[in-house]
Order: C-alpha cells, then structure tokens, then sequence
C-alpha cells in the first residue's frame, strides 16, 4: 500500500474572492513507502501547498489525503459511519465506541506533525527560542518526552546535520544561513518522523551544504526506513538522490513515476520550464554529433561513467584493429 | 489568519476606480453631508436612489457589498428598534392598554434612520474602500492636507508613516502565519488549553516576529537612505495625481444632487423629521 495517498485534491487559496487562486486541481497521487519522492515544478506549481497537505497544516478544498490509509482529515462523523460497518466494535455499546473514536481521532491529530515532519520553505526564518538547543527540543518537547529523552535526541540531531556541540548554547539569531538551516533540520528529525517532507532543503546553499543535507537526508531514510519527500528546483539532485519523481504543472500532476522514467521523457519536462541538467544537455549534444552516448545522462558520475566507458571501448577497438 | 486581506480593495474596472483619490475623498464628504440634509419622504427617496446608482456604477457584486453592511447589522437593528418604541406622536398604531406603544412617527424615524446609515456605508465603502486602494488613500490625504505644512504640520512624515504601516500589515501578515505554521509542525497547539495556556503559546510567535520587523525596519530604513530620502522637503512623486475634468463633473453633480435635497425637503409630503 502506498504510504501518502492523494485522492481528487483541489485546493482553493482565498475562496470566494477576488484574489481566488487554484493551487492545486485534482491532484491525484501515491507516494511509495521507503522510497525518497522526489517533487519538481516551476515556481507557483503548487509545490508547498501540497507539502503543506501532508501533515495537516492546510485542508484540502476538496478531496482526501490518506496516511497509510487513513484520511488525515477525517471527521468524527466520518469514523463514526466506517466504525458502524465494521464488525469488531460491535462488541463496544455505542457510547464506549464513541468515546473510543475521539480518543483515537484526538491523539492522531495530536501526533500527526509528528510522525509527518514537515521542514518548510526558508525555514531559517522560523527559529525562535533563546538557544538552538531549545529550537531543537520544542518539538519532542511537544510530544511529551521525558527530559533524558529529549537531550539524547537533541545531541543526536545536532552530531547527525553536522552542528557543533559549541553551537547549542548560542542564539540562533546569531547563526549563519546555513547553520540555521541545519538547525531547522534537526528540529524535525529530532521528533523522528516517519514521513519526512521537505521544502526545497537546499535552496540558497553552496554546493558543500546542498550536498550535506542532501546526503543526511539520505542516512536518515537508511537508518529508519522512513518516506521522504524533497521539494526541489534541481533535476541533478533529484537525479542524484531521489527513487520516484513527480512533476507538477499548473496545480496538476504531469509526469510520475521511477526516476529513470520520467527523466527519459526529458525533452517533455524542458518545456515545462524546468532547466534539464548541464551534462544531460553535453551528453544529448554528443549524440546529435554521433557520439553512441546514453541519453539517461543527469548527473556528472554518470557522465563521467559513460565517458570511460566509450573511450575503452575505442581504445580496445583500435588495438583489435591493429 | 486566511483570508486577512487587508483593506477591502475590489479590483474592477469602474468610474470610481479610474477617479482621481482625492476627488474621492471630497465627494463621500460631499455624500456624508447629503444624507444628514435629508429630512423628508421625498429627499429620502432620491438618497436611496442614488445611492443604489452608487452601487450600480461601482461594478461590485452585490454579495461583496452586501459584506460591508454585516458589521453594522445590530447598530442598525439597536437605532431602529430605539426610534420605534421611543417615538412620541399624534397617530398611535396599538392598542390603548399595550404598555409598549408604537407609533407612526416612530416608524418613519426608524426607517429614515436605516436609511441614513445604509447610505452612509456604502457610499464611504464604494468611495474609499471598494474602489480605493489604502495606499493611493493615503497620498490623497497627504495632497489634500498639504496646506497644513504652512503652520508646520509634518502632513508628509504622517502620510509616509501611514503608507509604510499599510505597505507592511499583509507581509506581517503573511508572516505570522509563516511562523505559526512552522511551529504547529512541531506541535505547538494555539487552539486548545486554558487562556494562560494559549496566550504563552503566542510568545514564540511574537519573538520571531518581532526580530524580522525591527530587521526590515532598519533594512527598509537604510535602503531610503541610500537613495537620500530626506523628508517631504522638495520631495516630486512618480505618479502625480492630476484632476481629470470628470472628476470636477462628479463633485458638481453631487453638490447639485445636494441642492436637490435641500428643495425636495420644502416639499411637504406624507412626513418629514421634526
Ligand atoms: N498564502 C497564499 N495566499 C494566496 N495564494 C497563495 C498563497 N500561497 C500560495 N499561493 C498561490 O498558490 C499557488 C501555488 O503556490 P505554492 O507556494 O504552492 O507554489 P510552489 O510550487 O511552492 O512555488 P515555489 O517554487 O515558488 O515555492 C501560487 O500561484 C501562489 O500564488
Ligand atoms: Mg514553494
């Protein structure tokens, strides 16, 4: 079963004004579990709003989200009605089962962000407690853990994004870009999520930290075999990093699939604005010259895979020629 | 915080929203004087005419209208529920022994009441808020209240600060419910608990939100710097505002509609305010 599941989403910034705005039309979407999904668009796609779906933040207009199943915006009515159909609540009487459901619904609203981390856009900006070791304890704070707890996740997190312990003591007004956006980061995996949703992590950082988070992310969906969704501008980092990509256009769905797939319909997605890589554009030149090239070329170890390959390659041929 | 736009500015094309700002600003004190010059059925009747033309002309949905008249709903309920009870006059409509009497004075009053404040709002929304945005508002004051600087009034500084406070409630704003979100990602809750409960979960929000204001103040202070903002002194507009001759038309009409007024009440007529 899918982990995420978008069902006929429509999503209607300011209604019934003026200033209405479509962000997101009849998205319907499945995220596979244990897998990093990797989401391109150009600006105004709808990206955010969808990541924001996910945990609950914004309510879907129209449609459904389902969590392993679950509509995360499920109404007591709505769990009320499924309960009378099913048969192992009918041992309950109606007003235990009652009961039963909002304590259920309650703690899974309580403990959806949890388990759904969200890292927003820009989320430096975000910080706000005196100290980052407290940026980062407010979440499992939040989850009511015990205080040991909480320090042996806090330490995690920080040792994990490559924060020095020197740092937890500071202000997090006084951090770098890129430090406070680690900080934001272990803020998140702190509360160790088992759907982790990020919001173009990497935008603004030079090369050293995009890869940094990038490959964090990464281990962290190693270690715990969580779901990961990463918002993205850069086809290199999907191509690098992601299993699935999906590319939104217009509030609607265009492409998705297994990397390898939807990036073979490269020509496609370069009319949708987005800037396909530089040495998939070399790799797709060499071949309009004759160069017997892949084309599923996007990244620069692929490329430089390829080349060595094609070079033995001519070099055993002339000596066979010889 | 959705749906906080601020101001009601209603993007349409209309006489009204091509109008010079400050001819605007005269006619709805123009208008605001022709509803308290009404005294009778007759002058009544063309307030209420005009002001639907009013709606008519301005090219904003009824339903959109409607909105601006919600909040006055109970004064308008309260004024005229006071008129009817507390009117005294010569034709009592019930009963002798009713300890409540209504009269028909009082009716009359009511409904002119309504009238008066219905036309009100919606000739000051459709003036200065529907068809106004609060920033060009602003200018016009300045313009119009610009004699003051003779006596050393700092009009320029007041309407600067009012337009930058304006300029940067929605990113606010839009800010707050940033931060907001970013911490109910984590679990913060600002709906449920005690009072005490909530009002602490506000203070993180107002922290963050805090240092980015003072930060783009500065910022935004620095950048004025830079381009030697110094003051009203000397200081020309990018886009100066020029009456155009419809705009001198519109304030004759609305004199002349107040001149009307002023002879449809020496009409006697069913009844007039005492
Ligand atoms: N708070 C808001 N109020 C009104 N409209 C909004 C709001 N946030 C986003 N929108 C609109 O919804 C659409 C989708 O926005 P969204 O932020 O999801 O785009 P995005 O794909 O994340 O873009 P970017 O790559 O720039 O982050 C845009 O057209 C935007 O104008
Ligand atoms: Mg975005």
């Amino acid at each position: 079963m899918d982990k995420i599941y978008l069902e006929n989403i429509r999503y209607v910034y300011s209604p019934d004004t003026p200033f209405e705005q479509v962000a997101l039309d009849d998205v319907t979407l499945g995220i596979r579990k244990g897998c990093i999904t990797g989401i391109i668009g150009h600006t105004g796609s709808g990206k955010s709003t969808m990541m924001q779906l996910l945990n609950g933040l914004a309510k879907p207009t129209d449609g459904r989200v389902l969590l392993d199943g679950f509509d995360i915006n499920s109404t007591f009515d709505d769990v009320f009605d499924a309960w009378r159909e099913r048969e192992e609540y009918a041992k309950l009487s109606k007003r235990a089962a009652k009961k039963e459901i909002r304590g259920q619904l309650a703690e899974l609203r309580r403990t959806l962000c949890f388990r759904v981390g969200l890292v927003m856009q820009y989320p430096e900006y975000q910080l706000f407690e005196e100290t980052v070791y407290k940026d980062i304890a407010f979440g499992p704070a939040n989850m009511g853990l015990e205080e040991d707890e909480i320090r042996a996740r806090v330490l995690e997190a920080a040792a994990f994004t490559g924060l020095d312990e020197a740092l937890l003591d500071q202000s997090p007004f006084d951090l770098s870009g890129g430090q406070k956006r680690r900080v934001a980061l272990a803020g998140i995996l702190a509360m160790r999520p088992e759907v982790l949703v990020l919001d173009e992590p990497a935008a603004g950082l030079d090369p050293r930290g995009r890869k940094m988070i990038f490959e964090r992310v990464c281990d962290y969906q190693r270690n715990t075999g969580s779901t990961v969704l990463i918002v993205s501008h850069s086809m290199e980092d999907m191509a690098r990093y992601c299993d699935d990509v999906v590319v939104l256009k217009d509030a609607k769905v265009l492409m998705h699939g297994e990397m390898n797939e939807v990036f073979s319909h490269i020509s496609e997605l370069s009319d949708t604005g987005l800037d396909i890589p530089q040495v998939t554009r070399l790799a797709l030149a060499l071949r309009e010259r004759g160069v017997p090239i892949s084309e599923n070329i996007y990244t620069v170890e692929d490329a430089t895979k390829a080349l060595r390959a094609l070079f033995s390659q001519q070099k055993d041929g002339k000596e066979a020629s010889v | 915080m959705k749906g906080i736009s601020f101001g009601q500015y209603y993007p349409a094309s209309s006489v009204f929203h091509r109008m010079d700002p400050r001819a605007k600003i005269i006619l709805a004190v123009l208008y605001i004087v022709s509803t308290f010059l009404c005294k009778n059925v007759l002058s009544f009747a063309a307030l209420t005419i005009s002001a639907l033309l009013l709606v008519i002309l301005s090219r904003i949905p009824l339903r959109i209208m409607l909105r601006s008249l919600r909040p006055i709903l109970f004064i308008v309920v309260f004024t005229s529920a006071i008129n009817i009870f507390a009117t005294r006059g010569a034709h009592r409509l019930t009963p002798e022994h009713w300890w409540l009497a209504i009269y028909e004075e009082g009716l009359w009053n009511a409904l002119f009441m309504v009238l008066r404040i219905v036309c009100l709002i919606l000739s000051t929304s459709i003036f200065l808020t529907y068809t106004t945005t609060p920033v060009s508002l602003a200018n016009a004051l300045e313009r119009l209240l610009s004699p003051l600087k003779r006596i050393k009034i700092p009009v320029h500084d007041f309407a600067m600060m009012m337009t930058i406070a304006l300029r940067f409630i929605p990113t606010l704003s839009e800010e707050t419910e940033k931060i907001m979100n970013a911490q109910k990602a984590r679990g913060a809750n600002f709906t449920t608990g005690s009072l005490f409960a909530r009002a602490k979960a506000l203070i993180p929000i107002l922290v963050p939100l805090f240092v980015s204001a003072f930060n783009r103040a500065f910022e935004l202070a620095t950048a004025m710097e830079c381009r030697c903002y110094h003051g009203g002194e000397g200081r020309t507009q990018l886009n100066v505002l020029h009456y155009r001759a419809s705009d001198f038309v519109a304030i004759l009409l609305l004199v002349g509609f107040g001149v009307g007024l002023w002879f449809l009440n020496r009409v006697d007529f069913l009844y007039r305010l005492g």
